[in-house]
C-alpha cells in the first residue's frame, strides 16, 4: 500500500520544476558511500485485508484478552461508557498536533482546560498540568519538583508504592545526585510512621506515599501529612488507582503539596500497559517550577473567550537546558478520553463506581479468606485491591485457576520477597458476583 | 533616549549610582526585544552579588533572559511592584521599571561600563 | 457562530449521561464507615449523553486537523495516519491485554514488539532497540543515559553534551536532565555543523555530541563521516535525534553513518497518529557495544517462544511503566508492514520531492536564510516582510484564514522570524499548489495591505488570542459555581 497522493505525471511536472531528472538527484548531496545499496529487509508489502488477517493472527496468540481476569496492579478494568470510543475516535481529535496555534486548535484546549479543572476537583489542588506520559514518569517528574523547589535531595519513598514507580524514580534520579530511601510498612499494610519520623530529616525534599498503595490499602494521608509538615519536606502522593478519587477523601485535603498518578481507570482500555496517561496537580506556590504544558483562559481581539498553552517559558522550547522537564508531546489524546469518561460518568456516576468497588473488593476478600488456607495479609482498610496469603504458595493456585481460564491475580514473591506465599487480587465493577463466585469456587479446590 | 547619568552594560542593564548604592535595570532596548514582559524573578535582599552574577530573569511570552548584575554588591531592595506589574519593564524602563538596588562593593565596577553615548553606539553596531 | 461553553456551565443538578448496572453483591454501610470519606466533588458536571456527545463534537470542529487540512508543521512530520492502522490496533486481543499478564498468555504481543524492534533495527541499520520510551524527549533522555552509563562502565564519566545550535529544545533539556552541562556548538554559514569548532570543542570531557540529521533547517550534515570520525577519535559518541528520518527511509541508515544511538519519533516517520500532542513513541536504537544498557526488560526469542529478560544488571533501568505505549508501536509496526521496502523509500523520496517543490515555488518570495539544499523540510522567514511590518506569526495568523494550519515557528533559532515548512509525502499537488498560492497572496499583503495580514485570523472559530495576558494573569480552571 502506498499513502503517497502524486500521480507520476504529476511527479514529472514537480520534477521539471526543479529542473532534475531522477529523484536520486534529489539525494546527491549525500555521501555516496554511506547510500544503502540494497533494498531494506522487511516483508513485501502487505494490503489492507491482508494486514488485517495478519495482526488477527498474531492475535490469536494472545490467550490473557479472553480470560476472566482479577490483575489490577496499577493497570485496572473499568467501565468505558460508548461515547468514549465514538467521540474521541473522530479525526478533528486523532489527527492534530499539540495545539500551538491556539486559533486553528480551540478544541483540543478547551478539553485541556476541562481536564484541568477535572483533575483539580478530583484531587483538591489549585492547579493541574496537561498530562504527562503515566503514573510512574509523572512520580519521577515530581520527585525532580520536589527537588527544585526545596533545594534538597533526599527523597522517602513508601515502600507501599507501585514497584514500578520506586523503579523509574531511581532511574531518574540516579544522575542528578538525588538519593532515594524506603520508608516501611505495617502490618495493616499501611505507611509505618514511626519509620517515617525516624527517617525524615532536615534534608528531605519529599516524602511520597501511595494510597490506595500498592497492596491496595487507604493510607491514612492525615497523619502522614502532619509528620512530613512537621519536617518542611513536601509531601507528594500518587493516586495508582483514581477511580478511588471518587469516594475517598481527596489528597488535597490532606495536606499534599502535589498529587501525582496514573489516569488509565478513566476511560482507557488496559493497552498492555500503555498508551495511558499521567497527572499532576499541586499547590499554585509551585507554579513556575511546573513541568508539561499548562492551559490557560483568555480573550481573543473580539473579547470572546478562548484558551492558550501559557507559562511556555517554563519548557524546554525556550528555556532549553534550564527547563523545568524534557517533555514536549505528553499523552494529550488519553487525557481528552479521561474527560469525556468523567464528564460522562459525572460525580454520581463516579461515586457509585467507586463504592461498587468497595464492596465487590470486600466481599472477595472476605469470602477468599474464609476459605481453609487462606488468610487475608493485611488489616487496613481496602479500596478494590486485597493481599492473601496461601497456604503452600500462590504459584499451584495460580496454575489451576489459569487451567480454569482464570487470571487469577499478581504474585508478590519477586516484588517483596516478604510476602512469599501472597498474592494481589483486584475486584472492580466489572466482575459480576458470579464470577466472583467462580474464583472463590476455584481457590477452594486447590486447598481443599 | 538613554538617561546620560546611567552606565549601561553590553548585556543591556543599566547602573544608577546614588551615593553607594546602585539602582538597576534593563534597558529600553532589552525590553524591546523581549517583547510584553509577563514576568520578572527577583532576588531575596539580602543577596550578595559579584559582577556579571545573575541577579534574576525576564520573561515574556516567548522568551526568556537573564538579568545580570553590572556591579558587586548587597541587595538592600528590589522592585515588588514588578510582581504584579511586570508590564512596568516595558512603560517605564528606566524609571519605575527599576529592578533592583545594591550597596556597593567597589565603585571602581562602574569604569568598565558604557555611557549613555558609547551605548547608542553600541546598540548602532548591533541594530539591523 | 455558536460559541461552545464549558461542561461545567451547562451542567444542572441530577442529569446523568450513563449509570451502572446494579450492586450485585450484599450493600454493606459499615464497610463505608471505616473509609476517609470526601465530601462531594466540588463543581463536577452533570450533563446527559445528547450534551456530552454535542459538547465534544462541536469542540471538535473548532480544530484543524490532518484529515481536514494541509498541516505543514515544521519537525513534526504531519503525514496522513492511514485508519486500517487504527482498527488493528482496536482488535480486542491487544486493547484488553492486561500488562501483568503471564508471558505465555500474551504472546502475540511479545512478537508484536519484538519484530517491530528488529525491523526498525533493519531501517536504521541499529543492533539493538527499546520500545518503552512514551515519546521522543524521553527517547533522548533513556539515549543519554545509555551512554552515561557506556561510559561510566568504561571508567571514563564525561560531564559535556555538545549540541548545535540549531537543535530543538528538548535536546539540552535531555542531556540537562542526564546531569550533563550542555554546549552549544555554532552552525557555519551553510547552516551546518562547523567542523572547526566542533574539533575545539570535542575535547576528553565531552561524553557525545547530539546532532539531528538532516537538521532542523533541512539540510543534511554532509561532513557526518568527519563529524563522526573526530567525536569517536576522542573517545565520545555520537547521538542522532531520528525526529527526521522521513528524510532518510529506505536510502540511507543512521547506523551506517556512524551514528551510536538514535530515538525514532513513531508518530512523525511512522503515521501514528499525533493526538492532540501524543500519545507517541519514542524508540532507542544502539549499536552492540552499547546494548547492555538498554533498559529492562528486554523481549527474547528463544525456541519456547517471546520471554522477558529482566536481569540485566548495566540496565539504565525503566523509565517507564510495563512495555512503553503499546498500541501505538502496533499502529508503527501495521504501517511499516503495508509500505514494504519500496513503500519506504517512496516516503522518502516523494517527502524531499513535495519539500523542494515548495521551496522552489517560493525561494523569490520568502527569505531563505541558507541556500544549502535541503530535503523534507524548508525554513524561510519573515525578512521580507518584516520590511512592511509584518512578522512571521501574522503570517502563520493568515494562513488559518486560507484554511491551513500554520508551519513551525519556536525554532530553528538560527533563524530569526522563522517559518519552518514540512509537506511529508502523502499531500497532493493540488494541496501544495493551493498552500503556496495562499503564501504568495499573503506575502503580496503584507506589502500591499498590511494590517489585513497582522490582525488575521479574521475567519476562525476565535479571532486573535492574548497571550500576554493569559501569561500575565493565568486562569488554569474553571472556578464557577454550578446551577442547582
Amino acid at each position: 500500500m502506498s499513502y503517497v497522493s502524486l500521480s507520476e505525471k504529476e511527479k514529472k511536472e514537480m520534477m521539471a520544476t526543479l529542473g532534475i531528472n531522477s529523484l536520486d538527484d534529489l539525494f546527491c548531496c549525500l555521501p555516496a558511500e554511506v547510500q544503502l545499496k540494497r533494498r531494506l529487509e522487511i516483508p513485501a508489502a502487505l494490503t489492507e485485508p491482508e494486514l488485517v488477517s495478519s495482526f488477527e493472527k498474531i492475535g490469536r496468540k494472545n490467550a490473557a484478552p479472553g480470560m476472566l481476569s482479577f490483575l489490577g496492579a496499577g493497570a485496572y478494568p473499568h467501565v468505558i461508557p460508548h461515547v468514549v470510543d465514538y467521540l474521541s475516535s473522530r479525526g478533528e481529535f486523532v489527527s492534530p498536533y499539540t495545539p500551538y496555534q491556539p486559533e486553528a486548535s480551540q478544541g483540543t484546549l478547551q478539553v485541556i482546560f476541562e481536564y484541568q479543572t477535572l483533575i483539580c476537583q478530583l484531587t483538591d489542588m489549585d492547579i493541574s498540568n496537561a498530562s504527562l506520559y503515566d503514573g510512574a514518569s509523572a512520580a519521577a517528574e515530581a520527585m525532580l519538583m520536589a527537588h527544585r523547589v526545596s533545594g534538597k535531595s533526599k527523597v522517602l519513598i513508601a515502600r507501599t508504592v507501585h514497584p514500578q514507580y520506586k523503579e523509574v524514580i531511581r532511574t531518574y534520579i540516579k544522575n542528578l545526585g538525588l538519593r532515594a530511601e524506603e520508608v516501611a510498612f505495617t502490618e495493616s499494610g499501611r505507611l509505618d510512621p514511626e519509620d517515617l519520623t525516624r527517617k525524615i530529616d532536615t534534608e528531605t525534599a519529599t516524602v511520597l506515599c501511595q494510597s490506595p498503595n500498592f497492596m491496595g490499602v487507604i493510607e491514612d494521608l492525615d497523619k502522614i501529612g502532619a509528620i512530613v509538615h512537621n519536617s518542611q519536606a513536601l509531601f507528594v502522593v500518587a493516586v495508582a488507582e483514581p477511580a478511588s478519587l471518587g469516594l475517598l477523601k481527596p489528597p488535597g485535603a490532606c495536606g499534599a503539596d502535589i498529587v501525582t498518578g496514573e489516569g488509565q481507570s478513566f476511560g482507557i482500555p488496559l493497552s498492555f500497559g500503555g498508551p495511558t496517561l499521567g497527572f499532576m496537580a499541586c499547590r499554585k506556590d509551585f507554579l513556575r517550577q511546573f513541568p508539561g504544558r499548562i492551559a490557560s483562559q483568555t480573550k481573543d481581539v473580539d473579547g470572546n473567550r478562548g484558551f492558550v498553552l501559557t507559562l511556555s517559558t517554563r519548557e524546554q522550547h525556550i528555556r532549553r537546558e534550564k527547563a523545568t522537564s524534557n517533555i514536549c508531546t505528553n499523552q494529550a489524546w488519553c487525557a481528552l478520553r479521561a474527560t469525556i469518561f468523567l464528564e460522562t460518568l459525572g460525580p454520581a456516576g463516579l461515586c457509585e463506581l467507586a463504592i461498587q468497588n468497595v464492596h465487590k473488593a470486600n466481599y472477595a476478600m472476605v469470602k477468599l479468606s474464609g476459605l481453609k488456607g487462606v488468610r487475608k495479609k493485611f488489616s487496613g482498610p481496602v479500596f478494590n485491591e486485597f493481599v492473601c496469603e496461601f497456604d503452600g504458595g500462590w504459584e499451584r493456585v495460580d496454575e489451576h485457576l489459569k487451567s480454569k481460564g482464570i487470571l487469577g491475580g499478581l504474585r508478590l514473591a519477586p516484588l517483596y520477597p516478604e510476602l512469599k506465599d501472597c498474592a494481589l487480587l483486584c475486584v472492580t465493577e466489572v466482575h459480576t458476583r458470579e464470577e466472583i463466585d467462580h474464583l472463590v469456587g476455584f481457590v477452594a479446590e486447590v486447598l481443599r | 533616549m538613554y538617561p546620560t547619568d546611567f552606565f549601561y552594560s553590553k548585556d543591556h542593564e543599566w547602573v544608577k549610582i546614588e551615593g553607594d548604592e546602585a539602582i538597576i535595570g534593563i534597558t529600553d532596548f532589552a525590553q524591546k526585544q523581549l517583547g510584553d514582559v509577563v514576568y520578572v524573578e527577583l532576588p531575596p535582599v539580602g543577596t550578595e552579588l559579584d559582577v556579571h552574577q545573575t541577579i534574576g530573569v525576564v520573561e515574556s511570552v516567548k522568551a526568556v533572559s537573564d538579568i545580570y548584575s553590572p556591579v558587586a554588591g548587597r541587595v538592600i531592595a528590589v522592585n515588588e511592584n514588578l510582581n504584579d506589574s511586570p508590564e512596568m519593564l516595558n512603560s517605564d524602563p528606566h524609571g519605575k521599571g527599576w529592578i533592583i538596588r545594591l550597596k556597593i562593593k567597589d565603585k571602581a565596577d562602574t569604569e568598565k561600563l558604557m555611557t549613555a553615548t558609547d551605548y547608542e553606539k553600541f546598540l548602532e553596531g548591533i541594530e539591523p | 457562530m455558536i460559541r461552545e461553553p464549558l461542561i461545567f456551565e451547562i451542567s444542572a443538578r441530577g442529569k446523568r449521561a450513563f449509570v451502572l448496572p446494579k450492586l450485585d453483591v450484599p450493600e454493606d454501610k459499615d464497610l463505608l464507615k471505616g473509609l476517609p470519606l470526601r465530601d462531594e466533588i466540588r463543581g463536577f458536571p452533570e450533563v446527559s449523553e445528547v450534551e456530552v456527545v454535542r459538547h465534544f463534537t462541536r469542540l471538535s470542529q473548532t480544530n484543524y486537523c490532518v484529515d481536514t487540512t494541509f498541516y505543514p508543521l515544521g519537525s513534526c512530520t504531519m503525514k496522513y495516519s492511514p485508519k486500517v492502522n487504527e482498527k488493528v490496533a482496536a482488535m480486542e486481543s491487544f486493547l484488553f491485554s492486561h500488562p501483568y499478564a503471564p508471558e505465555e498468555l500474551v504472546q502475540g504481543n511479545l512478537e508484536i514488539l519484538k519484530t517491530t524492534e528488529d525491523m526498525l533495527g533493519e531501517i536504521t541499520g541499529m543492533d539493538a532497540f527499546t520500545l518503552q520510551p512514551s515519546a521522543g524527549a524521553q527517547g533522548e533522555l533513556v539515549g543519554m543515559m545509555i551512554i552515561r552509563a557506556f561510559l561510566e562502565k568504561r571508567g571514563d564519566a564525561r560531564q559535556v553534551v555538545l549540541i548545535p545550535d540549531s537543535a530543538h529544545g528538548t535536546n539540552p533539556s535531555s542531556a540537562h536532565i542526564c546531569g550533563y552541562r550542555v554546549e552549544e556548538i555554532k552552525s557555519n554559514e551553510k547552516g551546518t555543523i562547523d567542523l572547526a569548532s566542533l574539533d575545539r570543542a570535542m575535547t576528553e570531557r565531552v561524553a557525545a555530541l547530539m546532532i539531528t540529521n538532516p537538521n532542523t533547517l533541512g539540510i543534511f550534515e554532509s561532513d557526518i563521516l568527519k563529524i563522526a570520525e573526530i567525536v569517536h577519535a576522542r573517545g565520545g559518541l555520537l547521538y542522532m535525534d531520528g525526529a527526521n528520518l522521513n528524510a532518510l527511509v529506505g536510502r540511507f541508515r543512521p547506523g551506517d553513518m556512524g551514528v551510536d544511538v538514535i530515538h525514532l519519533n513513531l508518530h512523525k516517520t511512522f503515521s501514528t497518529p499525533h493526538g492532540g500532542g501524543g500519545p507517541g513513541a519514542g524508540p532507542v536504537g544502539v549499536k552492540k557495544e552499547l546494548a547492555a544498557h538498554l533498559p529492562i526488560p528486554v523481549i527474547v526469542k528463544s525456541e519456547q517462544g517471546y520471554a522477558l529478560n529482566f536481569d540485566l544488571p548495566l540496565s539504565v533501568g525503566r523509565v517507564r511503566s510495563f512495555f512503553g505505549n503499546f498500541l501505538v508501536i502496533v499502529k508503527a509496526l501495521a504501517y511499516v508492514l503495508s509500505l514494504g521496502p519500496e513503500g519506504l523509500k517512496e516516503v522518502a523520496d516523494v517527502a524531499v520531492l513535495n519539500a523542494n517543490y515548495i521551496r522552489k515555488s517560493l525561494e523569490n518570495v520568502y527569505h531563505l536564510k541558507y541556500t544549502t539544499s535541503t530535503l523534507h523540510e524548508c525554513v524561510f522567514s519573515d525578512k521580507f516582510q518584516k520590511e512592511h511590518g509584518v512578522q512571521n506569526i501574522d503570517i502563520a495568523k493568515r494562513l488559518i484564514d486560507f484554511g491551513v494550519h500554520p508551519p513551525t515557528m519556536s525554532f530553528p533559532l538560527i533563524v530569526p522570524g522563522a517559518l519552518m515548512i514540512e509537506p511529508t509525502e502523502t499531500e497532493s499537488k493540488r494541496d501544495l499548489d493551493t498552500f503556496i498560492e495562499a503564501m504568495k497572496k499573503i506575502a503580496r499583503e503584507a506589502a500591499e495591505m498590511p494590517a489585513v495580514v497582522k490582525t488575521a485570523p479574521h475567519t476562525s472559530y476565535v479571532r486573535r488570542l492574548d497571550e500576554t495576558t493569559a501569561a500575565r494573569n493565568p486562569i488554569l480552571r474553571w472556578e464557577g459555581k454550578i446551577k442547582e
